[in-house]
């Protein structure tokens, strides 16, 4: 703009018929007044916000990150109130892969320097919140990162105008009054708001955000706590020793988090509280509605548990009102509680938004986030994706997408899927001939991060070229948006393709599942489609599914119905690479979906088919043909005779020999056979 | 004791049609003797027989003018000629039918013959347009029927409508209920009836009942029927099948009984027909009085078991009415005895009533209790299901899909505890990787460690590094990109295994040769000297054209090119710099340009700028002048050069000269090349007689190999030398040089003369089939679905087992237990096999639940 402006001051007559010709350049000085543009706009400096900013930066991209606190991940500055991660940080794997270390590194955020892993930053499993402060600031001040720090934005609205990348810019008001005008809108604030449940005597009720987290605090104390998920048991675990006792009270029963393979779920790292219920120490567990409590506060300042149906009743005083006890006098929740602390998570903040956004509340299971597409944007205005924690509805209870380990993966999905939308840079391929499928696929399921970890969500998609000649191999797609496949991605699926998801075994996860039953463990390849634990499953279709085929594929299907469809049995140690066990039988699923050889062949088997045949395996096409043979070593070849798959032509030819000639040819001493590889040019 | 007599006679020429029948056709004798597995040795005998017997029948299409065809027709025998005028496309792929059609018809006695119309001698079957050609079917020399080629469309069809013209006496056709109602009621009391319906005329399944009819012809009234309406008129609800029913209307001797009928439920195949028409011949029930184990009838050679109905002489004949009702419900699928316990020497289980005895030699027989007949049939019809069964489950398990078929993963597998010397290359990290091939020139193997090929390839690598040890300045390293997948990915490397050259100051070139040890170290060899190397004297240029100059490296490369250039030929130096530098490592590739260059270009006679090729095999040295070509030019120029003109064919070299893609003329030679067939070669070559075709031999002694494409070339393999020409790369047709001739040029000339104009036969046409996956994939599709639907188990009958069987019997017992799971059991193996017993405690369990 500036230099439209100056180019006024100083232009030559030419310049003037190029405002003419331009009107829209002509504009654009009268719009000096109009907000700074911004062609991406991410809204908070947590985890989410700075890894979309890590991979606009490295795309080199016009964007900037808006932060209302000083520094990033505010959120973490108070939050988990006892302070330690419940994210693994496993420091140690035995391999050396670093790809492979992030399917057990639960707190770094993707990036190309190897420093910037969460393991450089604290050396306990369950490492200290003040390490993952300390951690994001670092990550944001060595790469660089564009993050406008105090800025507090206000208010979100929508400004038409067709010239926006998506018919309408996102205009962003901070603090200050000023505003910022975004092509793409980035959400990533997480759930701020904590959940509060409204019932007659709500007003009694501690908060997790603001309760004491002292255990004198709670010293011989009776405690009620509102809620089963960590941050409960978080509080619980922290007061355990202290307190009287402590009873916990929701709506639905307890979900562990080692039975339902959701890390949201309750992790046994916080559930000391089960372990006392259950050796009968006071503590206890109860289940039922919260909203249809009350809690009333006698004159000691004591708190009992009522209906909010008896309160309705009409006596409103205290101790005048009636409790279960008094109708069934065994009623559990019958003693008066010291304190009562609300632990029941957070919400998405959807106040900043202005309607025009049409950015509504998830459906009836994920009402605390956002509604978004399986490609993470805004089901109400495009251009606006919702990231990080508060994206976490695609896959809420299923997968990792509401947590570090997960949404650095679904961020990245989301980066690809603008850099084609808006720059024309296809989604990140490889393209190897099909001879290579097997080998890519393996490893793949063996090193892949973001398959393991985003399980259910992303899935790597082959790409098979006419003929099956050759395939495109493109990593982590949101496999729901399959459909969408050729838009999202700029690449085509004309000629079938493969996707690869990784799976738990349907009947296994399940808070009231036995996943610990005996035999739960398939090592047979025919059984592998009952494999429990998470293993690879491999989906053919002929054709690109339709969107109706993904919405209305078979429930508790991950995704429509395949072609044919092969599990690689599920492994104790997440090694895949077993010759037999692994390989062998998705070669042949492979083979079979192609109806080609997919086998390696040596030269030799290459140089006996070329000249019997009219028509060559595609390994021996691929790489014999092309000068890349593998020529094989006489050891490996006489194991290849023994096991049957090779024939020895020299010995075939030495008995011909002996019966065609008699004594004059037996008298060849016997020797090792004549290696068959080895031309012996120089006796020439 | 019965016992089918499969004989042989060779056949007469004059064996007229009615003469061959009663034997069943070579081709069908033979599937049959293949199938009864349990008596080896006779199978092995007739095979032997009919091996000969092939050999000497002749099978290929004779091709006759039409005088001459019908100077050969004999009375009383049926020949089926096709009359043609020219080999249009259409009736190639016609002929080629015909042809595939010879050698079944000639099993009936049926010749066929191609007849030629020429000009001179017109025939009224030639016809008069290209397009009227038609097939006819003669006996003797009467004309029975004459086939527009379209209804011919295939081997099935000929062989068919062959056969149903010449039977037409034996195969009633008919379209309606009451032609068949009229058929049964004239034979009723006299003949049985082989009733058959099938889709179409000309269909697979027609030819077999017709092969059929030629050989039960006469025992049986064969009717055939196309209408689904008649199907279904007598009660068949499958029409979109072919099926057959056995009447039995012999035995009628009331008027107004119906025939009982008998369905076959096998697929209609010659083989499955004659199976099936042999047990309605078998007597419907047997007495016996001997050990049930000793027995042997037809059925057990027919590969079907035996049900003995134990008996005693107090309810002999409640236990006869019994059999005979069991025998009529189990007839075709096994043989019915009746086993007089009272006369029996051998014990049986006291309370056994039924004895069952498998087809398969060797598996005991099994004593069973049971008390309703329906149990008794459907324990033989779940236990054949059940070994079908277990037959795909054997297909899927150990012999098949679980062996490993691919023959490098096998052999690395096989190789896995062999302890390689590893520590002779680098093996480099993400931290050492760049301080490395920065330090020193490195060759870079980029591998796997759970991918075959790539530890295959491991494996030449460490011969390498072994040959090399201490003589090279070249670094080998190695990166397991199992392990340092990011820098592998850095490096650009997405497959493996990848070799990668990494030289100061030059970006990494790839290595794009055979991944074998002998090709990578003429690789390394080559790139010790730049590419071009800078040659700075006319003396130097000299040395470097003799040889003399890198001698220890012409081992490597048998052809140094040098580029002559003026000093002042900028563009071209650098155009032949490039083309140098793209060829590094395949050939050693000089450049002169000091200002004395005119001595070279004037002694060697080369306009400049120009190419030097010294062949130092042969101390040739040839100039190429280079006139404005671009570098791509020029490499290929060069790997042009590089080409012999009869070279010896090795695995590592083929593929280079089948680029070429002109057909290859190999003279397979057991040991060195006779001397006087490469001059005769090389003479025809240079007359320029062999430019459609890429000259080369194979040495045996150094190409083993060569004598696995002998034998697919030949059935019996003439003495060597063998001269083949083979068309890879249009029709895969396969020539041999006559090996009576000598191989002189004149002999060569003339048959390659005859070659081209289309006189010569080839010895076989190499298959052109794509290649299919060689073993069926786990379908967990229909094994989940299975599971989903989850029908509640059906009931299936309890075969109970003789309980207090004697200790001897109890590992039978448990055998057969085995056998005797429900379906599902088998199918849902229950997570672990070797816990497959409680697997099936638990479904029982179930079942009982559901």
């Amino acid at each position: 703009m500036g230099f439209s402006a100056a180019a006024r001051l100083w232009g030559p007559p030419g310049l003037l018929l190029t405002f003419v010709l331009h009107p829209a350049l002509c504009l654009r000085p009268a719009q000096t007044s109009a907000p700074p543009r911004r062609d991406y706009c991410v809204l908070g400096a947590g985890p989410a916000g700075l890894q979309m900013a890590y991979f606009l930066q490295r795309a080199g991209r016009d964007y900037a990150v808006f932060e209302r606190a000083p520094r990033p991940g505010s959120f973490f500055t108070r939050y988990p109130r006892h302070r330690k991660l419940i994210s693994i940080n496993k420091r140690h794997t035995g391999k050396a892969n670093a790809e492979f270390n992030l399917r057990h590194d639960w707190n770094s955020l993707l990036s190309h320097d190897p420093r910037l892993l969460f393991r450089h930053y604290s050396r306990a499993y369950f490492p200290d919140a003040g390490d993952m402060v300390r951690y994001l600031g670092d990550f944001a001040d060595q790469l660089g990162l564009h993050v406008l720090y105090n800025t507090t934005i206000t208010h979100v609205t929508l400004n038409k105008d067709r010239q926006a990348w998506n018919g309408h810019y996102f205009i962003l008001t901070d603090g200050m009054g000023h505003a910022h005008r975004c092509s793409v809108l980035l959400v990533a604030t997480g759930l701020s708001v904590p959940n509060q449940v409204d019932f007659p005597g709500s007003e009694y009720v501690e908060g997790y955000e603001s309760v004491s987290v002292d255990p004198k605090d709670f010293e011989g104390q009776n405690v009620l706590i509102l809620g089963r998920g960590n941050s409960a048991f978080e509080t619980a675990e922290n007061i355990l020793g202290v307190t009287n006792f402590i009873h916990m009270l929701s709506r639905s029963r307890v979900r562990l988090s080692w039975a339902t393979h959701y890390v949201g779920d309750l992790r046994a790292i916080n559930n000391g509280l089960l372990d006392t219920y259950q050796l009968k120490s006071l503590d206890g567990l109860l289940e039922s509605d919260l909203t249809d409590l009350a809690v009333v506060k006698d004159r000691e300042g004591k708190f009992h548990v009522t209906l909010k149906f008896f309160l309705e009743e009409g006596n409103q005083s205290a101790d005048t009102i009636t409790l279960p006890q008094d109708d069934s006098d065994n009623f559990a929740m019958r003693v008066a509680y010291d304190r009562v602390i609300r632990c029941l998570g957070w919400n998405f903040d959807f106040s900043i938004f202005n309607k025009s956004l049409r950015l509504s509340s998830g459906g009836e299971f994920s009402k605390k986030y956002p509604l978004v597409r399986a490609s993470y944007e805004s089901k109400g205005s495009r251009g606006l994706f919702v990231l990080g924690t508060a994206s976490h509805s695609v896959d809420y209870r299923k997968s990792a997408g509401g947590f570090i380990h997960g949404f650095r993966y679904t961020v990245r999905a989301v980066h690809r899927l603008l850099e084609h939308r808006h720059h024309g840079v296809a989604w990140p391929s490889t393209q190897h001939p099909i001879s290579q499928l097997t080998s890519s696929i393996v490893r793949r399921v063996n090193e892949a991060s973001g398959l393991y970890q985003m399980f259910g969500v992303l899935a790597d998609v082959v790409l098979l070229k006419e003929n099956a000649t050759a395939f495109e191999y493109l990593e982590e797609f949101p496999m729901q948006m399959l459909a969408q496949l050729e838009t999202i991605t700029g690449r085509k699926a004309r000629h079938g393709l493969f996707v690869i998801n990784m799976e738990y075994g349907r009947n296994f996860s399940g808070p009231d599942k036995d996943v610990f039953f005996y035999d739960r463990s398939v090592g047979h390849t025919e059984d592998a489609w009952q494999s429990n634990f998470l293993h690879p499953v491999i989906y053919y279709y002929r054709h690109l599914p339709t969107e109706q085929e993904v919405r209305f594929r078979p429930a508790d299907w991950a995704l429509p119905r395949p072609t044919a469809i092969h599990h690689i049995v599920e492994d104790f140690l997440t090694d895949w690479t077993a010759p037999v066990g692994h390989i062998l039988p998705l070669r042949r699923f492979l083979e079979n979906c192609l109806d080609t050889d997919l086998r390696s062949f040596y030269a030799e088997s290459c140089f006996l088919f070329t000249l019997t045949h009219q028509k060559l395996p595609p390994f021996c096409q691929q790489g014999y043909l092309r000068m890349q043979g593998l020529v094989g070593t006489e050891s490996l070849w006489r194991h290849g005779v023994e096991s049957g798959l090779l024939r020895d032509y020299a010995i075939v030819g030495r008995r011909r020999e002996d019966q065609g000639q008699g004594p004059l040819s037996s008298s060849q001493a016997p020797g090792p056979p004549v290696q068959p590889l080895d031309s012996n040019k120089e006796e020439l | 004791m019965q016992r089918i007599a499969w004989k042989f006679y060779p056949r007469q020429q004059n064996h007229s049609i009615e003469q061959n029948r009663q034997k069943s056709p070579a081709h069908v004798q033979l599937q049959l003797m293949m199938s009864s597995s349990f008596n080896i040795f006779r199978v092995g005998i007739s095979f032997v027989m009919m091996c000969i017997f092939y050999k000497s029948a002749v099978d290929s299409l004779s091709e006759l003018s039409p005088q001459k065809y019908f100077s050969t027709l004999q009375p009383g025998k049926a020949s089926l000629a096709y009359f043609c005028q020219a080999d249009s496309p259409r009736t190639s792929v016609f002929l080629e039918e015909l042809n595939e059609a010879v050698k079944p018809l000639q099993d009936y006695g049926i010749s066929v013959a191609k007849v030629n119309c020429v000009k001179e001698e017109t025939s009224r079957y030639c016809g008069k347009e290209k397009d009227l050609v038609k097939a006819y079917l003669f006996r003797g020399n009467i004309l029975l029927r004459e086939f527009p080629t379209d209804t011919l469309f295939d081997v099935n069809a000929i062989v068919a409508h062959v056969l149903f013209a010449l039977l037409f006496n034996e195969v009633k056709y008919i379209t309606t209920l009451e032609d068949l109602q009229n058929i049964e009621n004239a034979l009723k009391g006299k003949a049985n009836i082989a009733f058959s319906y099938v889709r179409a005329i000309g269909t697979p399944e027609h030819r077999a009942v017709m092969e059929a009819a030629f050989v039960y012809g006469t025992t049986y009234q064969f009717v055939l029927t196309t209408e689904t309406a008649l199907l279904e008129s007598i009660g068949t609800e499958d029409i979109e099948n072919a099926h057959l029913y056995f009447f039995h209307c012999k035995q009628v001797l009331d008027l107004t009984d119906q025939c009982r009928r008998t369905l076959m439920e096998p697929p209609l195949t010659t083989l499955n027909i004659h199976r099936f028409i042999k047990t309605m011949e078998a007597p419907l029930l047997t007495e016996v009085a001997e050990d049930p184990q000793q027995v042997s009838t037809v059925h057990l050679q027919l590969g079907l078991p035996l049900v003995f109905i134990v008996s005693q002489q107090a309810t002999y004949e409640a236990d006869r009415r019994t059999a005979e009702w069991v025998a009529w419900r189990l007839l075709g699928k096994a043989g019915v005895l009746l086993l007089l316990r009272d006369f029996l020497e051998v014990d049986i289980p006291r309370h056994a009533n039924v004895v069952f005895r498998r087809a398969e030699e060797g598996v005991p027989v099994e004593f069973l209790v049971l008390h309703d007949v329906d149990l008794i049939i459907s324990c033989v019809e779940s236990n054949m299901h059940i070994e079908e069964i277990q037959e795909d489950e054997d297909d899927m398990e150990s012999p098949d899909t679980d062996i490993q078929d691919d023959e490098v993963a096998e052999t690395v597998y096989r190789d896995r505890k062999r302890r390689l010397p590893l520590e002779l290359t680098v093996e480099l990290t993400e931290e050492t990787f760049n301080a490395t091939v920065v330090a020193s020139d490195s060759i870079v193997l980029f591998y796997a460690g759970w991918q075959a090929v790539s530890m295959a390839f491991l494996q030449s690598y460490i011969d390498l590094a072994i040959k090399l040890k201490g003589t090279s300045n070249m670094l080998l390293t190695r990166v397991n990109c199992a392990d340092w997948s990011d820098l592998c990915t850095k490096q650009n490397v997405t497959e493996f295994p990848v070799v990668k050259m990494y030289k100061e100051g030059k970006s990494p070139a790839s290595y794009p040769g055979m991944l074998g040890t002998e090709d990578l170290l003429k690789f390394i060899q080559l790139n010790r000297i730049s590419c071009p190397v800078n040659i700075t004297s006319v003396q130097e240029a000299e040395e470097y054209l003799s040889g003399e100059l890198y001698k220890d490296l012409i081992s490597y490369s048998s052809v140094s090119v040098l580029g002559l250039f003026s000093p002042n030929m900028t563009t071209a130096k650098e155009d032949f710099t490039e083309a140098g530098n793209y060829l590094k490592g395949c050939v050693i590739t000089g450049i002169y340009s000091e200002d004395d260059v005119l001595i070279l270009s004037n002694k060697y006679a080369a306009t400049l700028p120009a190419l030097l090729l010294a062949r130092h095999k042969e101390g040739k040295i040839e100039s190429i002048p280079l006139a404005n070509s671009p570098a791509q030019d020029i490499v290929q120029i060069i790997t042009d050069a590089l080409l012999e003109t009869f070279p010896e064919i090795t695995v590592e070299n083929l593929p280079i000269y089948l680029r070429l893609q002109k057909p290859l003329l190999i003279l397979f030679s057991d040991g060195s090349i006779n001397p006087q067939y490469k001059k005769a070669i090389l003479t025809l070559v240079n007359e320029k007689h062999l430019d459609s075709l890429t000259p080369c031999w194979l040495n045996l002694k150094n190409t083993p190999v060569g004598r696995g494409v002998l034998q697919a070339y030949f059935d019996a393999l003439p003495p060597l030398p063998l001269l083949v020409v083979v068309n890879l790369h249009s029709g895969g047709h396969v020539f041999a040089f006559p090996s009576d001739q000598a191989i002189t040029e004149q002999n060569l000339l003339l048959w390659l003369k005859k070659l081209e104009a289309g006189l010569e036969s080839h010895i076989t046409i190499l298959p052109a089939q794509e290649w299919k996956p060689p073993l069926p994939a786990y379908d967990f599709l229909s094994m989940m679905d299975a599971a989903a639907s989850q029908h509640p188990t059906r009931k299936d009958p309890e075969c109970t087992k003789e309980t207090d069987a004697q200790e001897n019997d109890k590992k039978h017992e448990d055998k057969s237990a085995f056998r005797k799971e429900p379906i599902e059991t088998l199918r849902i193996k229950h997570w672990n096999r070797s816990n497959l017993f409680k697997g099936e405690k638990s479904f029982k369990h179930d079942n009982k639940e559901l």
